[in-house]
């Protein structure tokens, strides 16, 4: 049996497989809580969640129980979410689109969030009323509706959807450029910079749940259109003859990750990467169907995020890299691998 | 189930592609569908599948406006083998044959014993079991129609419209799949470009020309001398060898 059937020890490969995937997550999430400026060990760490989750009662020091509960453990839970988002997004857009190079920001989203941030950053528009995630958030719903306007509504195909996500990215990079070089202190500059890299300090519990609620929310939407994802194989039409609801489905996926990929990058800065890589590792791993493929690309992201993110926080001792460089330092290599093994074997 | 279409007409901006084409097929028919390259076949075959809509005319299936009928209960009707679907990903000939089950399947509905006995029949049927677990990039391009065609099958169609499904065979798969298209209880249109295989396997045989239905009838009275000479430009024989009255088309040079 290969990994691409549903049924049979298929479904119970995936099984398998998430659960392998969920403990390793487990133990990635209790090791980017214990690790840090102040290192609290895994026992301690493990019993401060457990007390937080209301399930042991066990005597610790409440300060190592705060950085535990209060600081570190919704980061790592946002880093896993937003790997998860980001990977769904990646692997939806690469079947909407049939490329593979396809990835959450292909439709100009991370470039808007930027615009969108660098005006309330630099330019102070909404004169501190607005958040840096608000407006990065209405910057990433401009570009995405540019991009849906000058595809037509994402009807004349994916080759013209991908051109007008280039064109909005390229409007979207350029505004940002002139608004930092024409107005922006070096600070200032600076500031935009790290953001857009990505970067998980400063999320709180209330981030990790509007980031839940969205992630959930958009996995199940993918899940119950996976198999109509499925029947995009052979492109658009040939999913309308199979008796796929063809412009409703697009429509409504695009709309769900450009939500998905909004959110996250206003919370953490648009991180590259991940949303390329995961999908293609994952279906390296269940294949290529989406009923197994969406709950891996989830699966897989969430621990790749959490292991950068512990990455980016040990490699110089006393900073934090941003997160985006270190999913590129670690994706491409892995990327390389994936690229040398799938080689056509001519 | 009969296929009418009653004048059909699609065009691109100024161009006219198909101009007022009516046709009919009765129940367990094969109608070919013959012309010369940009003749309008795949345009008519696209709006005969309701994957094009008309700009005047209109198609029924057993009596129903194809128009009226969602998509997902069209599908379980009617399969369509377009002519040169390709993908990128990297799937299995099972993974492809087990789309045809989409139509016949619910967001979380399983794996059904039907689905299976669908599959494993349409693969042997165009003779690609043992080769079920290959990946669709490896096949050569005669294989991939092959298993285009047990796709559809696996479909479990009433109708099935087949554009050009004999490009890239061997003879013996060509002469396989237009009698298992002929001997299936399948309302069929074939778009073919072999004209002895078109008068070998069709009921009936249309002729397209600049998007015009010019005949259409029975194989011997269709292809003719004259009807090749102006339709097609070239000069053959015809000879009605066959006892059963089908013709046979001699091409000659020069
Ligand atoms: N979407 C389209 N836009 C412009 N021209 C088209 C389009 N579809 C088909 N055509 C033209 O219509 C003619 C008929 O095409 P087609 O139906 O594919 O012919 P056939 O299948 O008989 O070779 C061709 O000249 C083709 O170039
Ligand atoms: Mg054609």
């Amino acid at each position: 049996m290969t990994p691409s059937d549903e049924t049979g020890s298929g479904a119970g490969w995936l099984a398998l497989f998430l659960v392998l995937v969920l403990a390793v997550l487990a133990f990635a999430v209790a090791l980017a809580t214990a690790i840090g400026d102040y290192s609290i060990g895994l026992r301690t760490v493990t019993l401060a969640i457990t007390n937080g989750l209301g399930l042991t009662g066990a005597d610790i020091p409440p300060i190592e129980e705060s950085v535990v509960w209060d600081l570190r453990l919704s980061r790592a839970l946002v880093a896993a979410l937003a790997g998860a988002g980001l990977a769904i997004c990646g692997a939806i857009l690469q079947a909407l689109l049939r490329n593979a190079l396809a990835e959450p920001f292909v439709l100009g989203v991370s470039a808007g969030a930027s615009t969108g941030a660098v005006c309330v950053i630099v330019l102070g528009i909404g004169a501190g009323s607005l958040s840096l995630s608000a407006g990065a958030f209405a910057g990433a719903f401009a570009a995405f509706a540019l991009v849906a306007i000058l595809s037509n509504g994402a009807t004349s195909g994916p080759n013209h959807t991908i051109l007008a996500g280039v064109a909005a990215s390229q409007l979207f990079n350029a505004l940002t450029s002139y608004v930092v070089t024409t107005s922006g202190n070096a600070q200032q500059a600076r500031d935009v910079m790290f953001w857009l890299l990505g970067s998980f300090g400063g999320v709180r519990w209330p981030d990790f749940q509007l980031l839940c609620a969205v992630v959930i929310c958009g996995l199940a939407i993918c899940l119950w259109m996976a198999r109509a994802l499925d029947a995009f194989t052979f492109g658009d039409e040939d999913a309308a003859a199979l008796g796929v609801p063809v412009a409703r489905i697009r429509l409504i996926l695009f709309a769900v990750t450009a939500m998905m990929t909004a959110t996250i990058v206003s919370m953490v800065g648009s991180i590259g990467f991940v949303g390329l890589v995961v999908p293609h590792a994952a279906r390296h791993l269940v294949g290529p169907l989406h009923l197994r493929l969406l709950p891996a690309c989830a699966a897989v992201g969430a621990v790749f995020m959490v292991l950068a993110d512990i990455a980016s926080r040990v490699i110089v001792a006393q900073q934090t890299i941003p997160i985006g460089v270190v999913t590129a330092l670690v994706g491409v290599p892995f990327f390389a691998i994936i690229l040398y093994r799938s080689r056509p074997q001519t | 189930m009969s296929v009418v279409a009653s004048n059909l007409v699609w065009g691109v901006r100024r161009k006219r592609i198909v101009s007022d084409v009516s046709l009919s097929v009765a129940q367990g028919e094969t109608l070919g569908l013959i012309g010369p390259n940009g003749s309008g076949k795949s345009s008519l075959l696209r709006l005969l599948a309701g994957l094009r809509r008309p700009q005047s005319g209109r198609v029924e299936i057993s009596g129903q406006d194809i128009s009226q009928i969602p998509r997902r209960a069209l599908a379980r009707q009617l399969a369509f083998v377009q002519q040169n679907a390709a993908t990128d990903t990297n799937v299995s000939v099972r993974d492809v044959v087990r789309l045809g089950r989409t139509p016949h399947r619910s967001a979380l509905s399983g794996w059904s014993a039907v689905d299976e006995l669908a599959v494993a029949s349409a693969l042997e049927r165009v003779d690609m079991t043992d080769r079920r677990a290959q990946p669709w990039q490896t096949l050569s391009g005669g294989e991939r129609q092959r298993v285009h065609i047990a796709r559809a099958l696996a479909q479990s169609p009433r109708v099935m419209f087949l554009d050009e499904p004999t490009n890239h065979l061997d003879i013996h798969h060509q002469i396989e799949i237009l009698r298992m298209v002929r001997d299936l209880d399948l309302t069929s249109i074939v778009a073919l470009h072999d004209l002895n295989l078109a008068a070998l396997f069709c009921d009936r045989i249309a002729v397209l020309q600049n998007g015009v239905l010019v005949a259409c009838g029975r194989p011997a009275e269709v292809l003719t001398q004259s009807l090749l000479r102006d339709i097609f430009r070239v000069q053959a024989e015809v000879n009605n060898i066959d006892q059963t009255g089908r013709p046979h088309i001699r091409f000659k040079t020069g």
